[in-house]
């Protein structure tokens, strides 16, 4: 497993006692922790060069604008954009999603098209396609997945991905069931029919190369939070000639190239969907963050999250009446579980008095959740700056639950 | 071990839990109610039987954590019995203990046990189920009651 040993110290959070015990945070699929590198690079924009962009002339603001253009030139690298034209900034992976909804969907929809979904999406990537079907007379169809398993039913897509089809969008990595999805396979597939695709990259950027050309996607969305950096930020990835043809979302301030009373007239892409102040330090930090996941490597991180993904799989499969959801072999970095008559909030505060954040819900998965027939399960996520010794020690907390439970 | 965990996690509230009492529906109730929480799932639906305006038979159904599980098993047992006009007053009781820890003036038999439940902010709901069910039944309100739409 790739060692991570020197990098604890970046993240000051981590070294602290909960509930007595030292934290185990494994909560990553839900927000990660920062770095100092991210935590700084906050503090000095707003001690040095905190301006609003675009509209400035004085030194401070040139000084923002170009912090906060280099950031969207530094989201193109990393993900292989073609031009920083191709990214906008959004509040994180939901709001990314419902721009395209709103934009692009609203003009390119009609009654009798389809959306194709998967049936392990998360609520963010289910709800704005419901409400687009409603305005647009669209409807909805959805890959299945195979049970506990947690993988799609590929086989399906003959099937279900016909001309009708308009978009098809899914996720990359499953938050609750921890499947990595084909996604350059599903990508080629959609094209053949002339779909769109949209690529919910929401637990994935952080975790391992993303690379927007070789997947072949029209849009990929993904949050700031989730991959180290600050809450509030997050990427709209865009192929350039749909983002032109788009009309805007939200109208005010900078979206606007000229603005008369009865009319105005858009910015180019992507100015055209950043209307208002934008959150500028968030685009530095998040700057920050992607510098500091590049530096250790995101192949390697992925490799070391998989380990302690397979390691705690495999300990708790040795458990007493133990469920565990999603693939066997080739899961990203989580594990969600269940113990038999523990209820997984039960499950989530014990473990809480033991130092070990987990949690516990339908992970905003609700359909997938009547499904499979639960709930809610719990769920373990991991993050480079984890360790085997804590996966060793969760499973410890997990026989003292059992324990405690007389189960 | 853990004095916090195991002021949650009382012998009485486990036992319940595990076999829950009046865990049935009920042939022909006079009012049912349902308790949601739409944050973790859980679903909880009491049965009533009313004879005049006492509880003559009270029963639940449904899934959830030990708590809630617990807090429906012991609130059946606390209920059956009483009159309609009493069951506003005792949520009031039970709410304002599984908010702040306080007890206050008499005896609340078993269902002080739930007084650890303030020390976890995160389960003040779970134990607050049923009992907005029980209000909600004893109000006839048909809707279902979600613990996001009550106070707390
Ligand atoms: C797969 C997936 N998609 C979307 C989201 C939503 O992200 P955000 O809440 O940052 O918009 C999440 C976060 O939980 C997620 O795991």
């Amino acid at each position: 497993m790739p060692s991570f040993d020197q990098i604890r110290s970046d993240f000051p959070i981590l070294d602290q006692q909960v509930n007595g015990r030292p934290l185990i945070y494994f909560d990553n699929a839900a927000t990660s922790q920062k770095p100092l590198a991210v935590i700084e690079a906050l503090d000095a924009y707003y001690r040095r060069d905190n301006a609003n962009v675009h509209r400035g002339i004085h030194e401070l603001s040139n000084r923002a604008t170009q912090a906060y253009e280099g950031a969207r030139a530094r989201a193109a690298r990393f993900l292989n954009a073609r031009a920083p034209e191709e990214i906008v900034w959004t509040r994180g992976t939901t709001e990314a999603i419902n721009l395209v909804a709103n934009t692009w969907g609203v003009a390119n929809l009609k009654p009798g098209d389809r959306i194709l979904l998967t049936e392990m999406e998360h609520h963010s990537n289910l709800v704005p396609w419901q409400m687009l079907a409603q305005h647009t007379g669209a409807k909805l169809s959805f890959l299945p997945v195979t049970g506990d398993e947690g993988l799609l039913d590929v086989g399906q897509l003959d099937e279900l991905l016909t001309p009708a089809v308009k978009l098809f969008a899914f996720t990359h990595v499953s938050n609750t069931l921890g499947t990595v999805n084909p996604v350059a396979e599903l990508c080629q597939r959609a094209r053949a029919v002339g779909a769109v695709t949209l690529v919910d990259a929401a637990q994935s950027a952080g975790h391992l190369t993303v690379d927007v050309q070789a997947l072949g996607c029209d849009f990929l969305v993904f949050s700031g939070h989730k991959i180290c950096g600050p809450t509030g930020i997050g990427v709209l990835y865009g192929r350039r000639e749909l983002l032109e043809a788009m009309p805007p979302w939200q109208g005010g301030g900078d979206m606007i190239s000229s603005v008369d009373y009865y009319e105005s007239r858009w910015n180019t892409v992507p100015h055209k969907f950043e209307a208002g102040t934008p959150d500028i330090a968030g685009a530095i930090g998040l700057h920050a963050a992607m510098d500091y996941l590049d530096r250790l490597g995101r192949d390697r991180i992925f490799a070391h999250d998989r380990e302690l993904a397979r390691l705690a799989y495999e300990e708790l499969s040795r458990l007493k009446g133990i469920r565990l959801f999603g693939p066997k072999t080739g899961r990203g970095g989580l594990v969600s579980f269940l113990l038999e008559d523990v209820h997984a909030h039960d499950i989530v505060t014990v473990a809480d008095q033991f130092g070990v954040a987990l949690r516990g819900g339908h992970h905003c998965n609700q359909p997938l959740m009547k499904k499979l027939g639960v709930v809610s399960t719990a769920r373990a996520s991991f993050y480079f700056y984890n360790t085997a010794a804590e996966v060793t020690r969760f499973i410890e907390v997990m026989r003292e639950i059992q324990k405690f439970f007389g189960v | 071990m853990f004095d916090e965990l195991s002021d949650l996690y009382q012998q009485v509230i486990l036992d319940h839990s595990k076999s829950p009492r009046n865990f049935r529906p009920l042939e022909q109730p006079s009012r049912t109610a349902q308790g949601h929480n739409p944050l973790c799932g859980d679903n909880i639906t009491l049965y009533v039987r009313l004879e005049g305006d006492v509880i003559a038979d009270i029963t639940f159904q449904g899934s959830g954590c030990a708590i809630s599980r617990a807090s429906a098993s012991l609130l059946t047992e606390s209920l059956k019995g009483r009159r309609l006009a009493e069951v506003k007053p005792l949520f009031d009781r039970i709410h304002e203990m599984v908010t702040t820890g306080q007890v206050g003036d008499g005896d609340l038999g078993k269902l002080a046990v739930f007084a650890g439940v303030h020390k976890f902010p995160a389960r003040v709901k779970c134990a607050i189920l049923p009992w907005h069910a029980a209000l909600a039944a004893v109000e006839g309100k048909g809707a279902p009651v979600s613990t996001e739409t009550v106070n707390p």
